[in-house]
């Protein structure tokens, strides 16, 4: 059991950020790459001031108008994303291993609050869940892989929530919430889950059509 | 338009296109295959590929399209959905997709979407879906399964360069109609034919000499009595439409442009003024300029909304009475989230009538007329189809009726055509005009 921690916990930890951090770069570049050679206008027509304009209505709960439309979704959502991205980093137990890996520390969450932040991601991914299965214009659009993705992002925090309630099986689930939380991490470059990566490029470049171009607002 | 009110379908409701069926006819699976990969690798690149990974499936975009709200929430009507059905297959069969499968992308690209962008303003990605499927409107062109009406008036942008089949000689001889109609009116007034160095070239569709002469006439009259100095071309480059945009023809686009602006080169003018048409402003201002590498139009261009509101800002042009009815105003998709005039359109229109009444949703969030996109230019076996798709838009209007608008103004050829329809289809019984109608109604002109 030790060697399999000590595997997940080290090796494959170093896999799962160098495939994450060298696969989001190499989406970037390449998608960079290919509109330099087919879409060469995109440069032409993307404006930061536009671009940021646009960016920052939408990453403002509220701030447009289908988020106004829609606000339980945009509560969900908003709350989802934040919490997706602060529980790894500001949790307790994480910044110890980066302690006694890096000697590097910052600070982090009370375990109360990491639990309840926890326990709203695996909500809200059951709410995605049940919007899935219920809503029909989302049922269309989905297919085996949409109901995988979320998975792969319920998973880590999952067996995350699990492990730290000490419920039985929480050795194995402990090493399961590592591998979950590399495969996710791993999975993001390559799967749709990149859109983390995109948004600011599409999005920016909407906003610089309608700014810059059509003097219309895009949100 | 006045096309006759027949459809072309079997019991099953299935539509027959001469111009879709019999192409498709025409075609082997190697052939589709093979065109559509070309088109996917020598004209598609990063803004498809990243459009479609950044996709969640989340179906934001659905409640945005009108064709959806119109279907009672039927998910195939939805932005998304229709990508599904039309670009995510063909990604996902690497191009080998069957006849069945074409009849139905054609339809979706062509008579499903108006490509009024307003999904985009839905989309927390702003992923281009009117991109996506102008994607598959070009690969249809390209494999010469394009409907039969809207291909006819390609055809005749081909031939003639406008969209009408209007030859050269009837498009003078308009001119000099409306000319002499309104010096009846007006007697020093002129139409300025092919006059070098004028402020402004005028262009127009083709359907107002074919069909809406009075509105070169109502034209003539605003900018004689503003003392414009204006010029219309005797020659082919006088058409500003092209719905050759809109059939996935590029470069026969790229060609009617190119003669649009050269004609306004060739005349010297300062600007080109459009008349009241959404698509083809579009075309000028912001689609067609871009295939032939002009970045931004090479001469200004201004829409006629924008035109109104320099004239009345000016004082060149005075009211007598202000309109008298209530009206209510359609902001043309390709003029509101084409250009932002709708904040202009609106101080035209209350400079000129007593009593506006706002429709809701309205500016760049307003329902398309699901006339635009050249869905309208689809003909009669699509007719039904589109009023059917746009019942959100009567339900708007008689909304606005409700609070009291008797008339509907829309400064667009496109927005006339499919409010006409809903109009007479859903009963609505309101008045329909263009801006420039009010504005000669109501000026005062010379005794």
């Amino acid at each position: 059991m030790h060697d399999v921690y000590n595997f997940v916990s080290g090796p494959l930890v170093w896999v799962s950020f160098i495939i994450f951090f060298g696969g989001c770069l190499y989406r970037l570049i390449s998608m960079a790459v290919l509109a330099k050679k087919k879409d060469v206008f995109v440069y032409e027509y993307m404006s930061f001031k536009y671009g940021l304009r646009s960016i920052f209505h939408w990453i403002i709960p509220f701030g447009t108008v289908k988020w106004r439309k829609n606000p339980i979704l945009t509560i969900v959502t908003f709350t989802f994303h934040i919490c997706l991205i602060l529980v790894p980093i500001f949790l307790c137990a994480h910044v110890i291993l980066w302690k006694e890996s890096w000697d590097i520390g910052w600070w982090y969450f009370s375990d109360t609050t990491a639990d309840i932040l926890t326990g709203i991601v695996i909500a809200c991914c059951v709410f995605f869940l049940i919007r899935r299965i219920v809503l029909p214009e989302v049922k269309y659009l989905t297919s085996v892989s949409d109901y995988v993705i979320l998975a792969m992002v319920a998973a880590p925090f999952i067996t995350g929530f699990w492990t730290y309630h000490q419920w039985p099986g929480c050795k194995i689930t402990g090493i399961v919430h590592i591998i979950a939380g590399e495969i996710m991490l791993a999975a993001i470059p390559f799967t749709r889950l990149i859109h983390m990566v995109y948004f600011p490029f599409t999005r920016g470049y909407m906003g610089s059509e309608f700014g810059a171009v059509r003097n219309a607002k895009d949100w | 338009m006045a096309e006759p009110a027949m459809k072309q379908s079997d019991e099953t409701g299935e539509i027959f296109d001469k111009g879709i069926d019999k192409g498709l006819a025409r075609l082997t699976p190697e052939k589709i295959e093979q065109v559509i990969n070309k088109v996917l690798s020598a004209e598609t690149g990063a803004r498809l590929k990243t459009y479609v990974n950044t996709c969640v499936h989340c179906g934001l975009c659905s409640e945005a399209c009108h064709y959806y709200l119109s279907h009672d929430n039927d998910p195939k009507f939805s932005p998304a959905g229709k990508v599904k059905q039309t670009i995510w297959e063909i990604l996902k069969k690497k191009g080998k997709v069957d006849h069945k499968f074409l009849k139905k992308a054609a339809e979706i690209a062509y008579t499903e979407c108006n490509l009024c962008r307003r999904c985009a303003m839905y989309c927390p990605f702003g992923i281009d879906i009117a991109y996506l499927i102008s994607v598959m409107r070009r690969i249809c062109h390209m494999l010469g399964v394009t409907p039969l009406y809207m291909q006819d008036t390609a055809h005749s942008h081909s031939a003639t360069l406008n969209q009408m089949w209007v030859k050269e000689d009837e498009w003078i001889d308009s001119l000099f109609w409306q000319e002499e109609e309104a010096q009846d009116e007006m007697p020093d007034l002129r139409i300025p034919i092919e006059k070098e160095g004028a402020e402004i070239f005028y262009s127009v569709i083709a359907p107002e000499p074919k069909f809406r002469a009075q509105l070169i006439y109502q034209a003539a009259v605003i900018f004689n009595v503003a003392g414009v100095d204006f010029t219309m071309p005797a020659t082919p480059g006088w058409d500003n439409s092209d719905q050759c945009m809109f059939s996935g023809d590029y470069e026969m686009m790229g060609r009617l442009k190119k003669a649009h602006f050269e004609t306004a080169m060739r005349l010297k003018v300062k600007r080109i003024v459009m008349g009241e048409c959404g698509h083809a402003f579009r075309s000028v201002y912001d689609v067609g300029n871009r295939w032939l590498a002009w970045k931004m139009p090479p001469i200004p261009v201004t829409h006629a909304v924008e035109f109104y509101y320099e004239l009345l800002k000016q004082g060149k042009i005075k009211i007598t009475k202000k309109y008298d009815k209530p009206v209510t105003l359609q902001d043309p998709c390709n003029i509101s989230r084409g250009r932002g005039l709708h904040e202009k359109a609106r101080y035209v229109v209350n400079a000129l009538c007593e009593e506006f009444i706002d429709m809701q949703p309205n500016r760049e969030h307003n329902y398309c007329c699901c006339a635009g996109g050249g869905v309208i230019n689809t003909g009669p076996p699509y007719k039904m189809k589109r009023i059917d798709g746009n019942r959100v838009k009567a339900e708007q209007l008689f909304a606005a009726k409700a609070r009291g608008a008797k008339v509907v103004i829309a400064p667009c050829h496109n927005c006339h055509g499919g409010i006409e329809d809903i109009n007479h289809h859903y009963g609505l019984d309101m008045e329909l005009h263009f801006l420039g109608d009010i504005i000669y109604k109501i000026m005062e002109k010379p005794a």
